[in-house]
């Protein structure tokens, strides 16, 4: 009774209002996130149909393989994520930190992987702004398509790190038992948000690896 | 009004409740924290009004050599990012909304107090990075940062100002949040729907506004500064990338920003239109849904601002058409407060002039809005001081007049006092004086050929341009008497009663200034908006009318 | 009057969890699949439309959608619509520029 007392603010009138308004608050974030990306997603739209061929091209040197994994990884991670959700629900608490564990782990694999995948890009020359080297045709557009790759990818994963930061804080609640079944409502937060990550890069992986590949 | 004998402040309010810097910089009191930004923006607005001065001293004479050209170009561009993002489009929301919002749907704080908090912190730590750009010698792209200029030619503080604005429009971003998240969880019993005022609708439609378009504008210049530092091509044709998309980008948020800016605005007057002419607004859902009409239509009108960047002829004409249809929500809102002052009992109070010269103004501002979205007009006026008079004309004589406006209407709601009447009225009436004077000589130059953004011109120009520049100086002393008056308002103005007006609102249903959280005892609502019959408000007209002729 | 949040009340079962997570699985293979089959114009909108199937899977089960209160609905729909005004509008000043030259 005294536990519910503290999680209640004071300026809401009983649990379910500030249920309500923390749900109701971080879907709108969410749709300020869309946004947010938009703006980068209309970039790359306004480019890869103006320079379809060099797109297609300059995507050939990201290694579609890992790209795969990754999204397997991101969509495994969703996965361990809703059922945390289940099992905060349930106040089943082992179960709970098990799947956060479980999810923060496939994130750092899928950050693990873009590090790697950078690191190439870094050896090969393709990193904008810095020792970007292509076939001088194309190299205007190749380094449009590598800045979107970068921009898109890196805004991802700095969305991924901030993920981790949040499960980690969840994590360390979860282990004090602090969730129940009548308090889940920061795990079931903390699942929108690492969905709505998931999202974006199962749009990011066809924009960017899949280009063409049947050429 | 009651006689000040009879009244003292109250005991307990959210202004004595802690003392010291802590108890205001730690503040999650929504109240606090509007007077907070109220501190912020007004010394914003002194720096935007600083360069004005000397953007309307330079042209004082056509060859315009009180500063070179180079520094003019810093000023005025330096006016418009500090007014546009720092002043306007914090101003009503931010001091207003944030004040009344809660108060005004029976709740006793907004849904996020902390968020409250840290928006506010994260507008002055934009700031911050703003001023410093100016003070290390300004940007020169204006405030509209076109590309290849900012990414690539200018030689000014480009990324010190993206990156400032960039910070600051999270602080919109998370007070849209705020709002919306209140509005729809946290009204009192009672308070339906269509029992909120209407200065609560058109907040929560500036908020889909924050929320829908900040963050295009946030990517947008974080790829300027990227491109700028990287040298990356996005906006850069030799690299393969078009300037015009930073335009789509850039004008996709700034638009919608526009309306952000007057949405609250409306709100103010729908306010004390109904209140000084002591009837019920007139259709209500008309001017509740034109609030929405505004804010979704106005999403789609943002090439009217490229008709001569090369945009194809066909989207131009789309915009156009639908830059048309935006302005109907905004005439049915006049409509509708010309329909609320008819046959109402109108008192002439500072408010109510303030009100009526946003409707007059705001409707000129309108009306050459549509000038401009007729496209073969638009490319004779497009970049003079036809657009500058235009804008002014809504953002000034709209926006700031609503702004002061409501803060005489609440002023004794925030502050337990009365300001001067009589000199308010004289400082009312040298502001629409001054701000005439100012601003209207400009469409003349513009429709004769003055361009904007240039710090010489054609002798002829002058005797226009002498007169603009009188008239700030006379706009200038509008703005300074109400600020001076304020202040001494909040020592030696008489105290006010709660419901001094008297208005309908929930606000005016606790003291003056109200508690920290706000009324005693939640309210339940069981009254309709703007209903003068109910028995308290009946009660105190009455009383109003008989001290009134208690005087003769 | 708000209406308590109905979301912590739904508590949706493990195994449509499981059906969505191998549907998604699935249809990652089958869209990297897809890929290599010559469909010309249409692979990109394929590829878009598997996407956006998955990433509604998501939205729906993962994140609740579907159990939740229409306002939930709102919010995602208007993001989206929002989305689609600021790349489509754009699009179409870049697709009829040539139509008068």
């Amino acid at each position: 009774m005294s536990e519910s007392e503290s999680i209640l603010r004071g300026h809401f009138r009983d649990m379910p209002q500030q249920r309500d308004a923390s749900s109701l608050g971080m879907w709108v974030f969410l749709a300020t996130e869309v946004m947010f990306f938009g703006g980068l997603f209309l970039t790359y739209t306004v480019n890869r149909a103006a320079y379809p061929a060099i797109f297609a091209q300059a995507s050939r040197q990201l290694d579609v393989t890992l790209g795969a994994t990754n999204t397997a990884v991101l969509i495994c991670s969703s996965m361990t994520m809703a059922m945390a959700v289940y099992f905060s629900q349930k106040g089943k608490r082992t179960a709970l930190v098990i799947s956060l564990l479980l999810t923060m782990g496939l994130g750092l694999v899928f950050l693990t992987i873009k590090g790697m995948e950078y690191a190439e890009k870094f050896r090969h020359h393709l990193v904008p702004g810095y020792n970007f080297q292509y076939a001088p045709a194309s190299a205007g557009p190749a380094q449009l398509y590598f800045s979107l790759y970068f921009g898109l990818t890196g805004l991802h994963a700095l969305h991924m790190i901030i993920g981790l930061g949040i499960l980690t804080a969840v994590l360390i609640e979860a282990l004090r038992g602090r969730y129940t079944p009548e308090y889940s409502t920061p795990v079931e937060l903390s699942g929108l948000y690492w969905h709505f990550v998931d999202i974006i890069w199962i749009y990011l992986f066809p924009l960017l690896y899949l280009i063409d590949l049947h050429r | 009004m009651s006689t000040a004998q009879t009244l003292t402040l109250p005991r307990k309010n959210y202004l004595n409740e802690g003392y010291g810097l802590k108890s205001w910089l730690l503040t999650t009191d929504h109240k606090r924290i509007a007077l907070l930004y109220l501190v912020s923006i007004t010394f914003f607005f002194f720096i935007g009004g600083f360069f004005a001065v000397l953007i309307r001293l330079n042209l004082l004479n056509p060859a315009g050599t009180l500063v070179s050209a180079e520094t003019y170009n810093r000023l005025f561009t330096m006016h418009g990012i500090t007014m546009v993002f720092f002043f306007l489009i914090p101003s009503i929301p931010a001091v207003l909304g944030n004040f009344l919002i809660p108060m005004m749907i029976g709740a006793k704080d907004l849904a996020f107090p902390r968020l409250n908090l840290l928006s506010w912190y994260i507008f002055v730590l934009g700031g911050l990075f703003t001023l410093y750009s100016q003070l290390a010698g300004g940007v020169d792209t204006g405030w509209t940062f076109y590309t290849p200029l900012s990414t690539i030619y200018s030689d000014s503080h480009v990324v010190a100002a993206a990156l400032g604005i960039f910070i600051t429009g999270f602080s919109s971003i998370l007070t849209g949040l705020n709002f919306i998240v209140t509005i729809h969880t946290m009204r009192a019993p009672g308070m339906t729907w269509f029992r909120l005022p209407i200065f609560v609708w058109t907040h929560y439609a500036t908020s889909i506004i924050f929320i829908l378009g900040t963050p295009v504008i946030a990517v947008t210049l974080g790829m300027v500064a990227l491109e700028r530092v990287f040298h990356l091509g996005f906006f850069n044709p030799a690299l393969g990338g078009d300037p015009v998309l930073f335009q789509h980008l850039f004008w996709f948020y700034s638009h919608p920003a526009v309306y952000i800016m007057i949405l609250p605005g409306m709100g103010v007057v729908s306010e004390i239109i109904p209140t000084f002419a002591r009837k019920r607004i007139f259709g209500y859902s008309f001017v509740a849904a034109a609030s929405f009409g505004i804010a979704v239509i106005g999403f789609l009108v943002w090439g009217h601002h490229l008709f001569v960047s090369s945009q194809s002829a066909y989207a131009a004409m789309t915009f156009s058409f639908l830059s048309y249809l935006v302005a109907i929500p905004s005439a049915v809102k006049v409509f509708n407060w010309m329909g609320t002052l008819y046959k109402g009992s109108i008192s002439y109070d500072t408010p109510m002039l303030y009100a009526l010269g946003f409707i007059g103004l705001f409707v000129i501002g309108g009306l050459t809005g549509l000038f401009l979205a007729s496209l073969g007009l638009d490319v004779h006026v497009h970049d003079t001081y036809f657009v500058i008079a235009h804008f002014h004309y809504i953002m000034v004589g709209g926006a700031v007049m609503a702004y002061l406006g409501g803060l005489h209407f609440w002023w004794p709601k925030i502050s337990g006092r009365l300001y001067p009447e009589g000199l308010a009225k004289f400082a009312a009436l040298v502001l629409f004086i001054g701000f005439n004077l100012t601003f209207f000589p400009q469409f003349v130059l513009g429709y004769m050929g003055m361009p904007r953004r240039y710090h010489s011109y054609p002798p002829e120009f002058q005797i226009l341009n002498v007169m603009s520049t009188a008239g700030a100086s006379i706009l200038a002393v509008g703005y300074l008497l109400p600020m001076a008056y304020f202040i001494w308002s909040m020592r030696y103005g008489p105290i006010a009663a709660s419901n001094p007006w008297p208005a309908t609102g929930l606000e005016w249903q606790t003291s003056s200034p109200p508690p920290p959280e706000n009324f005693e005892e939640t309210p339940v609502v069981t009254w309709e908006a703007y209903d003068f019959n109910r028995p308290d408000i009946k009660a105190l007209l009455a009383a109003q009318a008989a001290a009134a002729s208690s005087q003769d | 009057m708000s209406n308590p949040s109905q979301q912590s009340d739904h508590i949706v079962p493990p195994k449509v969890y499981a059906a969505v997570f191998l549907t998604l699985l699935l249809f990652t293979f089958i869209t990297y699949k897809v890929a290599f089959v010559d469909l010309g114009e249409w692979n990109v909108v394929v590829a878009l439309l598997i996407a956006f199937f998955k990433s509604t899977l998501v939205a729906l089960f993962f994140m609740h959608v579907y159990y939740s209160r229409r306002r939930t609905s709102v919010v995602v729909l208007s993001a989206l619509v929002w989305l689609f005004f600021l790349i489509f509008i754009t699009m179409s000043d870049y697709l009829t520029r040539h139509w008068l030259y």
